[in-house]
């Protein structure tokens, strides 16, 4: 029952424990991975048997911590560069698909402006290997017609940043299209009516006004590119960025190294959380 | 293609060979995405899954791909097996969302809401990955949860919670939570509260106000959240294979072993295209129930 209508006793205490639960439920995996990243054990299972920080920055054989583990550090990288460019260009694509829904006038646009969600209802692993398919085929016919070798359409990075661009542009898009949309044609036209040019219309009126959503696009985007897993998994090829990473040691049983660079991770998106839920930019959270 | 007016043109600018060039500009990239990397990707997966290798480099169309689905049990057994897991979590992430959806909406306010928000945020702006091992770490037979059932006598030896089927539905409910919860609160939000309070004024009471005056209200919220959630655990590979180890059966585990490790791609092209039409299939249903626009609701969720 909503707030202005009495509720009984065992309905309110009912709702705080259900609360509670709830709460408890959502961060007890979390809270798990952190503690048992200071354990002093070889696997991260009870009983505790002491802190330890060996799992950041132990160098010892079979205790290898975070900083020193060459692979690890490079699979991080390797998520890092990838979400950069993901993050590039759907922002820039975004952006563009914005201005062409809320501002151009064509035919099938009804039609174009739908095909831009479908993305996001393709599962992940499905736009992979469909990718995957047609870049192989690409390369094949490039390298029979032409004896091209086009490396960048074999399993690899530039694959993968292709898979998670399909889609995540088209969160990007949906950011930026809700605030150009909002947007007072007036200004523009104020500008243009006082000799402005068309760019510096744009530098000066359109674009900051579009930041937030811009700063927001990119969040998101980098923040689902480096979580991506389906899709990367289907078109990755040597390097593994850090989630297929961590897959492949989680299917061994992996040492604490890895609660050591989840902990990482968990406070690298809770700081980024916090900045953009501080100003609430719009569309920034889903 | 008809010209078209675009942008508020400048004055005195090259008028209709200028808006061209700019209706060009912004539709190459759009073009390029839509086309290279969804349409045609895909209409080259069903041609793959429509041929059969004859020799070596040679093609014949066939259907031997899908005969070989509905031939062979273990692989239709497995599409059913996630269907019925995925409704099962949906439904089970829909009861458990609701409450707090419903909490965080009607009964706090202020920064008590605002703060219970984001609590529910920021599990999933940490990897599922994370996550996941946080529930090995928790469930498995050397894990957390065993020891403490040891500890109050519940169970006399460790028990392993991994590589259940119950495992996989706690994996999957846990991952989808957020996509329910925040749809579910958008929908309640919107519900006037003098419309419960009238109906309680009119003698209504708990459960008949839930189910005459708020469900019908929330349906579109409900249902977004019901379309994502069952999409987003139809497509997951990680939890499954994670936590329901070699028994998991989970349907996109097959469409990578027939793509990667057998290199199958005929094969694995028909399995994605089977597991597209289904989720397809459900998208389409649950718009179609209530009559929504999928625009609105995926601008909804």
């Amino acid at each position: 029952m909503i707030a202005s209508l009495p509720r009984p006793t065992w309905l309110r205490a009912g709702t705080v424990a259900y609360a509670l639960a709830f709460f408890a439920f959502l961060f007890l995996p979390l809270l798990v991975v952190a503690v048992f990243a200071f354990n002093d054990a070889p696997y991260p299972a009870p009983p505790w048997r002491g802190f330890t920080l060996d799992w950041f920055f132990g160098g010892k054989p079979g205790r290898t911590g975070l900083f020193a583990d060459g692979p690890l550090l490079a699979s991080l990288w390797t998520s890092v560069v990838v979400a950069a460019w993901v993050t590039v260009l759907a922002v820039l694509v975004g952006t563009t698909n914005a201005f062409l829904i809320e501002r151009a006038r064509f035919p099938g646009k009804q039609a174009l402006s739908f095909l831009m969600l479908a993305p996001l209802v393709i599962p992940g692993v499905i736009l992979g290997i469909s990718i995957l398919a047609f870049a192989s085929r690409l390369a094949q016919l490039a390298d029979s017609w032409w004896g091209l070798e086009l490396d960048f359409l074999r399993p690899g990075l530039p694959l993968v940043v292709i898979g998670q661009f399909s889609y995540i542009v088209s969160i990007a898009t949906l950011i930026i299209t809700a605030r150009l949309k909002r947007f007072d044609i007036t200004l523009e036209e104020a500008a243009y009516n006082l000799g402005a040019s068309r760019a510096a219309v744009f530098t000066t009126i359109t674009l900051p006004y579009l930041k937030p959503a811009l700063v927001g696009a990119a969040a998101i985007s980098f923040l689902m590119s480096f979580e991506n897993f389906n899709t990367t998994l289907m078109l990755v090829g040597s390097d593994s960025p850090l989630t297929v990473m961590m897959y492949g040691r989680m299917r061994e049983g992996a040492t604490p190294a890895l609660n050591a660079v989840s902990l990482f991770l968990m406070l690298a998106s809770a700081a980024l959380a916090l900045t953009l839920l501080r100003k609430p930019a719009d569309g920034a959270g889903r | 293609m008809q010209a078209a007016a675009v942008l508020p043109s400048a004055p005195g600018s090259g008028g209709r060979a200028q808006a061209r060039l700019v209706l060009f500009l912004l539709l190459a990239p759009a073009l390029v995405w839509l086309l290279g990397l969804i349409v045609l990707p895909h209409i080259d997966l069903a041609v793959l899954s429509l041929r059969v290798r004859v020799a070596p480099r040679e093609y014949a169309p066939s259907l031997a791909q899908y005969r070989t689905f509905v031939e062979e049990p273990l692989y239709w057994h497995t599409f059913v097996r996630t269907a019925l897991m995925s409704i099962l979590a949906t439904g089970i992430t829909l009861l458990l969302a609701f409450p707090i959806a419903w909490t965080i909406a009607k009964l706090v306010r202020g920064r008590a809401k605002s703060l219970l928000l984001v609590m529910c945020l920021i599990p999933f702006w940490v990897s599922e990955t994370v996550r996941t091992l946080g529930w090995m770490i928790l469930l498995r037979e050397s894990g957390v949860l065993p020891a403490v059932l040891v500890q109050l006598g519940i169970t006399d030896a460790p028990v392993e919670l991994l590589y259940r089927d119950a495992t996989i539905l706690v994996g999957l409910v846990y991952t989808s939570m957020l996509f329910m919860v925040v749809p579910l609160i958008s929908a309640l939000e919107s519900l006037d509260d003098s419309l419960v309070e009238a109906a309680y004024d009119l003698g209504g009471n708990g459960p008949s106000i839930l189910w005459q005056i708020v469900i019908p209200h929330a349906a579109p919220g409900i249902l977004a959240g019901c379309i994502v959630v069952f999409m987003l655990t139809l497509g997951n590979y990680l939890t499954p294979t994670l936590l329901g180890g070699k028994n998991s059966l989970w349907f996109t585990e097959q469409i990578y072993t027939q793509f990667i490790t057998r290199f199958n791609w005929e094969q694995g092209a028909a399995f994605g295209f089977l597991l597209l039409g289904l989720s397809t299939a459900i998208v389409w249903l649950g718009l179609k129930l209530t009559g929504q626009k999928f625009g609105e609701v995926m601008r909804r969720s």
